[in-house]
């Protein structure tokens, strides 16, 4: 029997150990509403959950009552641009993002301009996937509300310059929302040296469970956004709902965690993420990494193995959990937007993978996983009839494909 | 997304890999698809004097269902005649390696390559 080895990290993390056994007695023992203010078992599941916003706030030097508890970075994230607009929209109409943001921000915005008549402007990123500085500077205008840039990319690894796109956004009076999922524990955050008004956190991406998040929303100076839900005001009024003490329990300790351990955790990942690549490089030519080199976080690894389809590269090494940036696998047959931003052909976007590296990952998985890349890379290149034509010398541009 | 056994079963074991001088009389190449879509097949017969397929080869780039459907073509027009092969449909692909709904266009593309791949040797030995 093969050992199936999970190389997925981007789309989710198991949650670490510790995190569940701080969670567990909030399922059973400890079981009060956290909104009862009259009894001691109210108390106490409110004591969790503060202890649990303090470890979150922590994290990026916020104070805890910035917190909001959420179920999650699509919730957070539709909820301080849509709250935010809904909020202000009425003096501040415009927008500015970038093509590849993660589909809730995108869809956020595209509903405003839809059906709320707000202005998006979409920045476009360089090939290494990060934004242009004067371009955003550019793109502000009296009429810009709020700029929306994520942190660390989901797909690509890149870390956007935050601290920059601070300074300019707080200079033109213009709100800054960050959708961190990615980047919580992978990257030192500051909310006040880097001027984020409004930060996205996911409880899932970070070794707590899935269903949880947190919205951080600025109070000095304050920054208001009207709520999604009606109900009874938790949340200082954001967001309705009881809370699941055991669920912020999670995120603050998987917070916690890595308050105290990113900095290791980080140089672990680096000699991991060196060996996998110079391994399969070493092996085999034509692997192109997408996305910077230097600004990108070294859990993620999104590589494009010239002449083989991702889908069939995916087939081929079934036993390494992995994601393709070739949408092969989904009932588009699209090619990643996020590649394509890049300028990273179409091609070689049909030949991409993205490999996750996290907590759990060993020097052996990456051996094991290089060995098994590498024979399938040369395995799939000799049924390629570019690979070929490529080492016949053929230029593979100069052909009249038939698009079908 | 599970597939078929006999889908498996060509994508890691693909018959009749490799090519053939397509600049010989004998030899018909059909080139079909394109890279920037995702997939390209390369199909070739060679084709007997009495008018029968004696070989096929193929590469493809592409899905592991485009793997599979060139495998299974060049299996399959083996031994046949080059009007029987002409007349393979894309539906009988589909139905061997239980193709999914999304994936059907690799039988379309496998279908198109034995084709082109005919019209090419026709086109060579025009009398």
């Amino acid at each position: 029997m093969i050992k199936n080895i999970y190389f997925d990290y981007q789309a989710t993390t198991p949650v670490d150990p510790r995190v569940v056994d701080k969670m567990i007695p909030y399922f059973g023992e400890i079981y009060g509403n956290p909104h009862s203010r009259n009894h001691s078992y109210g108390w106490e599941a409110e004591e969790a959950v503060e202890i649990a916003r303090e470890n979150v706030a922590n994290i990026i030097g916020a104070n805890p009552k910035e917190i909001i508890f959420t179920s999650g970075a699509t919730e957070s994230n539709n909820l301080a641009i849509k709250g935010l607009a809904d909020f202000y929209g009425d003096k501040k109409n415009h927008i500015i993002t970038c093509v590849t943001e993660h589909k809730c921000v995108l869809e956020s915005c595209r509903f405003l301009s839809e059906k709320k008549d707000f202005n998006v402007t979409y920045l476009p990123v360089n090939s290494d996937g990060l934004i242009s500085l004067k371009e955003l500077q550019n793109a502000i205008t009296s009429k810009t509300l709020l700029v929306s840039i994520m942190g660390v990319h989901n797909e690509i690894g890149v870390i956007q310059p935050l601290k920059e796109i601070g300074e300019i956004c707080k200079k033109n009076d213009v709100f800054f929302h960050t959708d961190c999922a990615q980047a919580i524990g992978k990257i030192p955050l500051d909310v006040n040296q880097m001027n984020i008004d409004l930060m996205s956190i996911s409880g899932h991406k970070i070794y707590a469970p899935k269903g949880v998040g947190a919205l951080y929303v600025r109070r000095k100076p304050r920054v208001r956004i009207s709520a999604m839900m009606s109900g009874g005001g938790q949340e200082r009024g954001m967001r309705s709902g009881t809370l699941s003490p055991a669920l912020c329990v999670g995120l603050g300790e998987a917070c916690k965690i890595y308050s105290k351990e990113m900095e290791t955790e980080n140089k672990k990942l680096i000699k991991l993420k060196n060996a996998f690549l110079e391994g399969i490089r070493s092996k085999c030519d034509e692997i192109y990494l997408n996305g910077s080199e230097e600004k990108r976080v070294p859990g993620n690894l999104n590589l494009s193995f010239a002449y083989i389809e991702g889908e069939s590269l995916m087939m081929g090494i079934k036993n390494l959990a992995v994601s393709s940036g070739s949408a092969c696998t989904s009932a588009s047959l699209e090619p990643s937007y996020v590649l394509k931003a890049l300028g990273v052909e179409e091609e070689l976007a049909h030949t991409s993978l993205r490999i996750g590296l996290g907590r759990f990952t060993t020097e052996e998985d990456v051996k094991q996983a290089v060995n098994k890349i590498v024979s399938e890379v040369k395995r799939l290149r000799a049924l390629s009839p570019l690979w070929e034509m490529a080492q016949d010398g053929v230029d593979l541009t100069k052909i009249n494909w038939a698009a079908h | 997304m599970a597939y078929s056994k006999n889908l498996i079963d060509h994508y890691e074991n693909p018959r009749n890999v490799g090519s053939m001088d397509k600049e010989s009389k004998e030899v018909g190449t059909g080139l079909v698809g394109a890279p920037a879509c995702g997939d390209v097949m390369k199909l070739q017969i060679k084709v007997s004097d009495s008018g029968i397929i004696e070989d096929a080869k193929f590469k493809t780039f592409g899905c592991g269902s485009a793997i599979a459907s060139s495998s299974l073509i060049t299996e399959w027009v083996k031994g046949k005649s080059v009007d029987e092969a002409h007349s393979i449909k894309n539906t009988e692909i589909a139905n061997h390696l239980a193709l999914p709904p999304v994936k059907i266009h690799c039988s379309v593309l496998a279908e198109d390559a034995i084709k082109a791949a005919i019209a090419d040797y026709k086109d060579k030995n025009k009398k």
